[in-house]
């Protein structure tokens, strides 16, 4: 029997992705599970993979098309079989021009928002020439100040842009240091020519995370609260299960912290919630997103039903989905979905920091490092180990008391963890 | 090579095809005896006789019908129609009949006839007798339709309209008469559905045709003293449209402009920026102009009409207005 694969949502948000590529021609035979088709979205490329066993029947977009999310993309077949009433109506989508696709969305660089081509819709005004140029030159449009009506991008801007990059400077040269130095220190530039600066064009991940957050910052109101944890209990309770684990599969401090944030975001429904128009949205599911640093960008991956899993399986699926993002192969259901997101730089000794909210959700939690320090206990001082979080929130959705009882709770499970495992 | 009017290159194209090919005869209001509205076929009834010039009735439906039908049966007539406004008379028999028989009975007939029509506006003749109706001719599969800009073109042209076996609507500009230019002596053909550039430039693309042309050369001339190189496009047929020269020249400028006599809604230039955007999108630098009549019956007053055509000032302000653009 015949089945129709649509386009997947690989984020919350998302409206279309670009289907960059067909892994799987017409007539190859696939395997459930394997990959049909790459698709290019604001996060990542992704890859579909067959829901069914069968044979690739008919493409039903082409390739480099921006799809919609649920189009109709493909029809697997059995082997042999005729799709009598395959869809023979092209789904509305708009074919792109490699050139064309990033910079209409591309979110101005910082130095550029008050004078960039970019208008208020985020689109960017330039003549069909000088976006075609600025493809084949590598020049982010969003960046140029368009001399045309309206602010249009045209040739001469463009031309004016190529004249003002510097020519690349010879490779300046790097003085080793002197063999009689003790300790070895980072080569030093002596004489040789200051390097240019560089122009990197923003890629798609970039300028996604530019525009999400900027509109975020903008349009949701924060508030902060933050809470010293006592981390001794949960780093004692996490060296005695890792005794008993195997290398691979070790348990992190943070796995620790997505587990007692499920446990804590089922207490409070009202963070666990996305606004959405005029309507707030309390989701049933537990979805706990956790920020993963890939290059030039970040990406939150979704680990589901985290206060339904034991931390075993949460340890998985995050070291797997954050294997897959890191390495670019991220698949839609890894980053689609979350409900809350955490930020974890504990690894960076970080004392603390504030996260910016990942629209449409509600709050973010930002976690610093378990950090030794002098604590007052009872009426004694001592070292003890302590972790700072603070929490980001959206002061249309909750409030400073809610959030700091939500704070609150989530130390019952971060300073007894032993109510992770039951 | 003779600096002559465009009268003398239509009618000299004329006098040489109708010695050359003894099925060639004229047909018309006026043609004969008195030797044509335009004077353009003075002579004619004396040298070839009233056999092959013919005086016909004041009835557009039967010089049209009457040349479809020496067309059917072998000869190649020239039809005159004092002004294009009268063709609105013969549609039926233009572009139900001449333009579709070929295509309608197999093949199995040819209809090599002319229709010289004399259009366009400026001479006060008032709304009725003023029309520059070019693109609603140029509509129709099976028609091929032609408006020379320069005496050259006009004699070169109609030669080749005479020899198509193709009906062909062949249109005059009333004030273009006088205008003078290089033709080539004797057998001097130009072929249907070839545009070409009549003045290189850098800057931007002028596509134009017919009287026209005689205006964005000027307003090109004056453009030059500003140090704005323009390229002026004549497309010479509308019907079959080459778009190879505006394309390239387009494709070197970046910038266009159309500059037509008849009005702007689904005409010419309509039809140009359209294939311009088709074939040669990603060289646009700046939205194309269209310059064309004010949407309004041509006035009778002279001021008004004058200022309801396009001339060189429109012109020269919509160049600026593009490359500023």
């Amino acid at each position: 029997m015949a089945e129709t694969v649509s386009m997947p949502k690989p984020g919350f948000d998302m409206q279309e992705g670009t289907l960059v590529r067909w892994v799987r021609v017409e007539g190859d035979a696939v395997e459930k599970g394997q990959v049909l088709a790459e698709i290019e979205t604001d996060k990542a490329t992704v890859e579909v993979e067959a829901p069914l066993s069968g044979v690739v029947y008919k493409h039903l977009v082409e390739q480099g098309s921006i799809v919609p999310i649920g189009t109709p993309i493909v029809i697997i077949a059995a082997p042999g079989e005729k799709v009598e009433d395959a869809p023979v109506s092209t789904p509305a989508v708009e074919p792109v021009k490699k050139e064309a696709a990033p910079v209409s969305e591309a979110a101005p660089s910082p130095s550029a928002v008050v004078e960039s081509a970019a208008s208020g819709d985020g689109r960017v005004k330039a003549s069909p020439l000088a976006r075609r140029m600025a493809q084949e030159k590598r020049i982010n449009l969003a960046t140029l100040k368009g001399s045309g009506p309206g602010g249009r991008v045209v040739r001469k801007d463009i031309e004016a842009a190529l004249a003002a990059v510097p020519a690349p400077s010879p490779e300046p040269a790097i003085v080793q240091p002197v063999a009689a130095a003790a300790v070895p220190v980072e080569p030093v530039w002596t004489g040789g020519e200051i390097p240019a600066d560089q122009h990197i064009p923003l890629n798609r991940l970039r300028s996604a995370i530019g525009r999400r957050l900027v509109e975020s910052k903008q349009s949701v109101p924060h508030f902060y609260v933050t809470h010293n944890y006592n981390a001794e209990p949960l780093l004692a309770l996490r060296s005695e299960l890792n005794q008993l684990l195997p290398d691979d599969q070790k348990l992190t401090v943070n796995d620790f912290i997505v587990k007692a944030v499920a446990l804590a975001l089922r207490q409070f429904p009202n963070i666990n919630a996305s606004i959405s128009g005029n309507e707030l949205v309390r989701h049933g599911h537990v979805n706990v997103g956790v920020a993963v640093a890939v290059e030039g960008g970040l990406l939150t991956i979704a680990c589901r039903d985290a206060d339904q899993k034991p931390l075993r399986v949460i340890s998985r699926e995050v070291r797997d989905m954050a294997g897959r993002a890191r390495s670019g192969k991220v698949r839609p259901e890894d980053v689609e979905g979350s409900t809350f997101s955490i930020s974890n730089l504990g690894m960076y000794d970080v004392e603390e920091f504030i996260a910016i909210i990942n629209p449409p959700e509600a709050a973010i939690l930002a976690v610093g490092s378990a950090q030794k320090m002098p604590v007052v206990d009872g009426d004694t001082l001592r070292i003890g180990t302590r972790m700072r979080m603070t929490i980001s929130a959206d002061h249309r959705v909750t409030d400073g008391a809610e959030a700091a009882q939500f704070m609150q709770a989530l130390a019952k499970f971060i300073e007894e963890p032993m109510r992770l495992v039951l | 090579m003779a600096r002559i009017t465009m009268r003398e290159a239509i009618s000299q194209a004329l006098w040489e095809e109708m010695e050359k090919d003894p099925k060639v005869f004229i047909l018309g209001e006026e043609v004969g005896v008195w030797g044509g509205t335009y004077a353009v076929t003075k002579g004619f009834y004396d040298h070839f006789g009233g056999d092959r010039v013919r005086d016909t009735p004041i009835a557009e439906t039967a010089i049209i019908g009457g040349a479809i039908g020496a067309a059917l049966t072998g000869l190649r007539p020239v039809a005159e129609l004092m002004t294009i406004n009268f063709a609105f008379s013969a549609f039926d028999h233009i572009v139900n009949q001449a333009a579709k028989m070929h295509y309608m009975f197999n093949g199995q007939m040819v209809l090599p006839m002319v229709i010289r029509a004399v259009g366009g506006g400026g001479r006060q003749l008032g709304a009725t007798h003023s029309q520059t109706p070019d693109a609603i001719f140029a509509h129709f599969p099976g028609l091929k339709v032609v408006a020379p800009g320069t005496p050259a073109d006009a004699k070169g042209l109609l030669k080749a309209a005479i020899r198509s076996d193709d009906p062909v609507m062949f249109i005059e500009h009333a004030t273009l008469y006088q205008m003078r230019g290089e033709v080539p002596d004797g057998d001097y053909v130009v072929p249907i559905g070839k545009s070409t550039v009549q003045r290189p430039g850098r800057d931007i693309t002028l596509v134009t045709y017919s009287k026209m042309l005689e205006v964005s050369l000027k307003a090109a001339d004056q453009l030059a003293k500003d140090g704005i190189d323009v390229e002026i496009v004549d497309l010479r047929s509308l019907r079959p449209l080459d778009m190879d020269p505006v394309v390239e020249s387009f494709k070197k400028t970046n910038r266009a402009v159309i500059v037509e006599e008849g009005w702007k809604s689904y005409g010419v230039g309509s039809e140009v920026a359209a294939r311009l955007y088709e074939q040669a999108f990603d060289y646009a630098d700046a939205p194309i102009k269209r310059i064309a009549q004010t949407e309004v019956p041509l006035p009778y007053n002279r001021a008004l009409e004058q200022s309801a055509l396009p001339n060189v000032d429109t012109v020269i302000a919509g160049v600026k207005e593009v490359l500023n653009g």
